[in-house]
């Protein structure tokens, strides 16, 4: 159901509600990566989340790294697979490769 | 994002408009398209995601941007508020395809079968030009009835319905295919209808038939090669 999820919608609600959210988007993808580009996944600081960017390997990479753009308003490129030293610690099992770029709201 | 350009995008998704935000790497610029004054060269790419209806990266001019393209939701239409229906309807909406039923006999096309569905009661040529496929709409007929069949295939052969699909035998395709001739459909058009509807999977249920149905949309939209 994820394809329908309208995570942008939850991203426009949160932030109406006076949450501070970032928003985090799959740009890229190589080899077996489980979501295509275009993918989303809404986070706040208050630690909700919505959608994804992969089949759960690195949401918890980019929620954190997602914190970090909330407080600084600064957004950040961030690369995930087998060939990138993180992998070991927020593996792709799949073993693809992705970026993810993640912006604040507002 | 600004939270303008968020506004402007959900205005766009609800009204249907087939927008694409264009966000620069890593730098997040970003513009709403076709709706704003972007980059040379942004919007004839843009253009092309939204054909593709395919989000990715692309470098213009030396510089990297992520396009993403909000296409307006997929659409089903069945003709035939039929057994099949009930099972494909709730399998389509899952997909993320908006459905509508269409079928003139009020007992089939009734909210206790189809609850929560759009329903339409029209004559299947009448509900065809109220709806208006378009190249994101799947047509399928499940009636065997050629009084409402043939009426929805017509139309639906008339527009830029991305599927056609049409429940019935061989020997029952071939019968409606000379009909459809004579309301002036050749056999290049007439080519489109996917009939036997399905892929062959060796469907004998109503969710197995659906499921065969779907999964020929599926492959004609993503142009799988086993559909050629």
């Amino acid at each position: 159901m994820s394809e329908t999820e309208d995570v942008l919608g939850t991203a426009a609600a949160w932030s109406k509600a006076g949450e501070q959210v970032a928003i985090a988007t799959v740009t890229e993808t190589w080899g077996s990566s489980p979501r295509p580009a275009g993918s989303q996944m809404a986070v706040t600081a208050s630690g909700r989340m919505a959608g994804s960017v992969s089949g759960g390997c690195i949401e918890g990479a980019v929620a954190d790294a997602a914190k970090r753009t909330m407080e600084t308003g600064t957004p950040q490129l961030l690369e995930f697979g087998v060939t990138n030293e993180r992998a070991w610690e927020v593996g792709l099992a799949c073993g693809g490769k992705l970026k993810v770029f993640v912006e604040r709201l507002g | 994002m600004r939270l303008d350009l968020l506004a402007g995008l959900e205005e766009a998704r609800a009204a249907l408009r087939p927008v694409v935000l264009a966000t620069r790497l890593p730098s997040g610029e970003q513009f709403l398209l076709p709706y704003t004054d972007a980059p040379d060269g942004l919007a004839a790419a843009a253009g092309s995601v939204l054909q593709a209806d395919r989000s990715q990266t692309v470098e213009i001019d030396g510089a990297q941007w992520f396009l993403q393209a909000y296409n307006p939701p997929l659409r089903l239409v069945v003709v035939g508020a039929v057994h099949i229906a009930q099972a494909l309807v709730p399998m389509a909406a899952g997909l993320g395809y908006g459905v509508t039923v269409a079928d003139p006999r009020r007992a089939f096309a009734s909210d206790e079968r189809f609850p929560g569905v759009t329903v339409s009661t029209e004559w299947p040529d009448e509900a065809m030009d109220a709806l208006r496929p378009d190249s994101r709409t799947a047509v399928v007929t499940l009636t065997h009835d050629p009084k409402l069949d043939d009426p929805a295939l017509d139309r639906a052969l008339r527009s830029q319905a991305f599927y056609i699909g049409a429940l019935g035998s061989r020997k029952t395709h071939a019968a409606r295919l000379g009909r459809l001739r004579e309301l002036g459909h050749d056999d290049d058009s007439m080519a489109r209808i996917r009939g036997p509807v399905g892929l062959d999977i060796g469907a004998v249920t109503a969710p197995e038939i659906a499921l065969s149905i779907l999964a020929q949309i599926v492959a004609v939209r993503r142009k799988a090669a086993l559909v050629g």
